[in-house]
C-alpha cells in the first residue's frame, strides 16, 4: 500500500479504490473517500454495507486488500502507532474491562496517552456523572457506549472516528451526544461518523456519504442530496374530497388525494406556499390540519438504497 | 517500554483481578485448602519399588553378597554408588532419599566375630523410607542367622539424609507453591487472551500507545507479586499448622521469578494460537492438568511408576518444583542450579514464542 501524497493540504482522509474482503465476502468494493479538515463527515448505509470495515481500515485495525489509504498523511496499517496518538476512536460495540469504572477507564487512557484531561468534565459532557463509579459490567448498554465516547475524547484528537455512537441510546442521550460532536467540531476536530439515523446525519454533518454493498453511492451535503434526490415541497391539508375538488380546479399545481382525508399539493418554490394557503382560505371549506413538508434525508436514503436494490444504479 | 504505561495497565489488571472473587479464591485460597487437606490425609502409603543407593566400601566378599541379597528381595532396587563418592553428601547432591553405607571393614570384622553396624540414610518424609528400613533389617537378620554367631553380629544404624529430617509437608510446600505458580497465570491468561480477542479489547488497546510488550510485562509483574504472596502464605501455613521446616534462601528467587514469567507466556501463547475461547480452554486444560498432577505437586515423584516419572521430566513445572524442593528441603544448590538453567531456557523459548505469535489486530 503506497501512501497517498496529499495533493490538497486540508485533506485529512484520502481513500482511493479501497477493497477489503473477508474470505469470499467483499465487504468494501473499490471505495473512494475524501474528508476535509474540520468537517463532520457521515457515512450512512444499511446493515452490512461495509461502514465498520471501512472505518477499521482507516483506523489501522484492518489491512486493506488493495487501494490507497492515507489518514493524516499516514498509512494507517503501517504507521498505526504514530497515527493512534492523534486520533480518537469509538468503536461499534465498545467493550471495556468488566470490573473497571468509567472514571478508572478515563484515568487509564489518560496515563496511556500521557495526557491529563479533566475526567469530571468528560464524564459530565457524555452524561456519565451518575454512573462514574459503577463497574463496566453493571452499566446499561447506552452507558457502556458513552464510556467509549468518553475514551475517544481523552487524547484531544485532531481526528475522531465514531462508529454508530448513538445507536441504542434514548432520545435525550442522543441529543446529548450530538452536542458532544458539535463541540468537538467547534474545537477544530475532524469527525468521521457512521450512523443509521438519517436525522442525525442531517443535523450534524457537513457532508454525507450513502454507502451500500461496499461502495459509496452518493456523497454531498445533506441539503444538496435532498434537493437532488428528494421531491419538491408539499402542502398537506386534511379537508376531504370537497377540498380536493376545489383545489384541483383552483390551483395550477399538482394536487393529489392521499387518502379520504388528506390532500397533497406539490409546490415548486417556497413562495408558492402562500398561494396554496390563500386558495385553501378562499375555499371556505373546513379543514383540520395544514402543514408544509419537505423530503428528509430519510426519504432520499430509502429512495437511493431501494433503487440500488432494484439494480437501477450501478 | 514506558514504566508509566506498564504501571497504568498493571493497576487496571490488579483491580480486575482483586475484584474477581473467583480469581482470588483460585490463586490464593485454593492452594491453602489443598495444603490443609493433603497435609492431613497424606501420612503414609507407597507405590513402586523404592530405590536404595548403596555404597559398598567393603574390601571383602560379604558386602557384595549383602548387596545382591538386598536386590534379590525384589522389594528394593539397589543402585550402586561409586566408592569415591562421599556419603551422605552424595545423596544430598542428587536429592536421593535412601542410601546404605557398607564400611570397608565389613567382611574382616564379621569374620573376626565382632559386631558391626551398617548405616542407612533415609528421608523420614519419604513415604517409602519405612519399607526401605524394614527390608534392609530383614536382610540383616537373614545374614545374622547365616553367620551363626551366638549374638547377632550385624546391626543397622539409622540416619537421616539431612539433619533436619523433612516431613511430608516439607515436600508439599514447594509442590504447592509450584501448583499456584502454574494454575493462576495459566488459567487467567488462556482465558483473557482469547476473551479479549473476541470482545475486541485487544483491538481497542492497539489504538492506544500501550504496546504488546508493555501489556505482557504488566501481567507478568502482577503474577510475580501474586506468586510471592502465595509463597508466603504457603510457607506460613505449612510451618504454623504442620510444623514444616523449609529453608528459604535466595535460591528460591530464580524459580519464583521465572515460574510466573513462564506460565504467563505459555497461557498467552495458548490463547493466541487457538481460534476460539472454547478451543483455548480445551488446549489449556490438556496442557495444565497432566502437568498439575504429574510434576510432583501433590505427592513425591518417587511414588509413581518409573515410566511416569520419566513422563514428568517433559513438564516445565517439574523442574520448578524439583528446583524449589532442592533448595527448600534438601538445601541442594547444585541441583537447583541445573533446574534453574533448564527453566531459564524454557522461559526464553516460550516468552519469545508468545511475543511473536501475539497480535493486537488481525489482517
Ligand atoms: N470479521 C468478519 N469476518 C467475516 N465477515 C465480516 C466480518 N466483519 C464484517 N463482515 C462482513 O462484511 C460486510 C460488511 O460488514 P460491516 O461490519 O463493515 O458492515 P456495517 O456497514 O458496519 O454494518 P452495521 O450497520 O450492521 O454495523 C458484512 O457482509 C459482514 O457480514
Ligand atoms: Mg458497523
Amino acid at each position: 500500500m503506497n501512501e497517498v501524497s496529499s495533493s490538497e493540504p486540508d485533506l485529512v482522509i484520502q481513500v482511493e479504490g479501497l477493497v477489503k474482503n473477508y474470505g469470499n465476502t467483499r465487504a468494501v468494493d473499490g471505495l473512494d473517500l475524501a474528508v476535509h479538515s474540520g468537517e463532520v463527515f457521515s457515512i450512512l448505509g444499511p446493515n452490512g454495507a461495509g461502514k465498520t470495515t471501512t472505518v477499521e481500515v482507516l483506523e489501522g485495525l484492518r489491512k486493506p486488500d488493495s487501494g490507497k489509504v492515507s489518514v493524516l498523511g499516514l498509512d494507517p496499517w503501517h504507521d498505526g502507532y504514530t497515527l493512534h496518538k492523534k486520533v480518537g476512536v469509538m468503536p461499534q460495540g465498545f467493550r471495556f474491562f468488566d470490573k473497571s469504572t468509567p472514571r478508572e477507564a478515563i484515568s487509564y487512557y489518560a496515563s496511556l496517552f500521557g495526557t491529563s484531561p479533566d475526567a469530571e468534565e468528560i464524564l459530565e459532557i457524555v452524561g456519565l456523572s451518575d454512573a462514574a463509579d459503577k463497574h463496566f459490567q453493571d452499566l446499561s448498554g447506552g452507558q457502556k457506549q458513552k464510556v467509549g465516547l468518553a475514551l475517544a475524547m481523552v487524547n484531544d484528537a485532531t481526528l475522531v472516528f465514531l462508529d454508530e455512537p448513538t445507536t441504542g441510546l434514548d432520545p435525550q442521550s442522543r441529543r446529548g451526544i450530538w452536542d458532544v460532536i458539535r463541540n468537538l467540531k467547534k474545537h477544530g476536530s475532524t469527525i468521521l461518523l457512521t450512523t443509521h439515523y438519517l436525522e442525525e446525519a442531517e443535523q450534524l454533518s457537513d457532508r454525507v456519504a450513502i454507502m451500500n454493498n461496499g461502495k459509496i453511492i452518493v456523497c454531498d451535503t445533506p441539503s444538496h442530496l435532498i434537493s437532488k434526490y428528494g421531491s419538491e415541497r408539499k402542502v398537506v391539508v386534511s379537508g376531504g374530497s370537497k377540498m380536493y375538488e376545489y383545489l384541483k380546479s383552483a390551483l395550477s399545481f399538482r394536487v393529489e388525494a392521499v387518502d379520504s382525508e388528506s390532500v397533497q399539493i406539490y409546490v415548486p418554490s417556497s413562495t408558492d406556499i402562500l398561494k396554496v394557503v390563500k386558495a385553501i382560505d378562499e375555499s371556505g371549506l373546513p379543514y383540520e390540519e395544514l402543514s408544509v413538508r419537505r423530503d428528509s434525508l430519510e426519504d432520499v436514503f430509502i429512495f437511493l438504497v431501494g433503487r440500488m436494490k432494484e439494480g437501477e444504479l450501478s | 517500554m514506558k514504566p508509566r504505561r506498564i504501571l497504568a495497565d498493571f493497576n487496571v489488571y490488579r483491580r480486575e483481578f482483586t475484584r474477581n472473587s473467583a480469581a482470588l479464591f483460585f490463586s490464593l485460597a485454593f492452594p491453602v485448602i489443598i495444603i490443609l487437606l493433603f497435609g492431613a490425609i497424606f501420612s503414609g502409603g507407597s507405590g513402586g519399588t523404592p530405590q536404595l543407593y548403596v555404597q559398598n566400601l567393603d574390601t571383602g566378599q560379604l558386602g557384595g553378597s549383602f548387596t545382591t541379597a538386598l536386590n534379590q528381595t525384589g522389594a528394593l532396587q539397589v543402585v550402586l554408588v561409586p566408592s569415591n563418592a562421599s556419603f551422605p553428601q552424595y545423596l544430598l547432591d542428587h536429592s536421593y532419599s535412601a542410601g546404605l553405607l557398607i564400611p570397608p571393614t565389613f567382611t574382616t570384622e564379621a569374620m573376626a566375630g565382632k559386631p558391626e553396624n551398617l548405616t542407612i540414610y533415609t528421608n523420614p518424609a519419604d513415604a517409602s523410607s519405612q519399607s526401605v528400613i524394614g527390608i534392609t533389617s530383614a536382610v540383616i537378620n537373614a545374614f545374622n542367622l547365616k553367620l551363626e554367631h551366638t549374638s547377632p553380629l550385624l546391626g543397622l544404624s539409622l540416619k537421616s539424609v539431612n539433619e533436619k529430617s523433612p516431613s511430608y509437608v516439607d515436600f508439599l510446600i514447594p509442590g504447592l507453591i509450584g501448583f499456584s505458580i502454574l494454575i493462576s497465570p495459566m488459567f487467567s491468561m488462556v482465558n483473557i487472551s482469547s476473551e479479549y480477542k473476541r470482545t475486541k479489547l485487544f483491538k481497542q488497546l492497539s489504538l492506544t500507545p500501550l504496546t504488546k510488550g508493555e501489556w505482557l510485562v504488566s501481567k507478568i509483574l502482577w503474577y510475580l507479586i501474586l506468586s510471592a504472596i502465595s509463597f508466603i502464605i504457603m510457607v506460613a501455613a505449612g510451618e504454623l499448622i504442620f510444623h514444616a521446616s523449609v529453608s528459604i534462601t535466595y535460591w528460591v528467587i530464580p524459580f519464583m521469578a521465572m515460574g510466573p514469567l513462564f506460565f504467563v507466556s505459555l497461557g498467552m501463547l495458548v490463547g493466541t494460537v487457538t481460534k476460539s475461547e472454547e478451543s483455548a480452554g480445551i488446549v489449556g486444560n490438556i496442557i495444565t492438568f497432566p502437568m498439575m498432577f504429574l510434576s510432583g505437586t501433590f505427592f513425591p515423584l518417587s511414588v509413581m511408576p518409573a515410566w511416569l516419572q520419566g513422563v514428568a521430566h517433559i513438564f516445565p513445572l517439574y523442574y520448578i518444583i524439583n528446583g524449589l524442593t532442592d533448595t527448600m528441603v534438601y538445601t541442594n544448590y547444585t541441583g537447583a542450579e541445573v533446574d534453574s538453567a533448564i527453566v531459564a531456557v524454557l522461559c526464553i523459548v516460550v516468552f519469545m514464542a508468545a511475543v511473536t505469535a501475539f497480535k493486537w489486530r488481525e489482517d
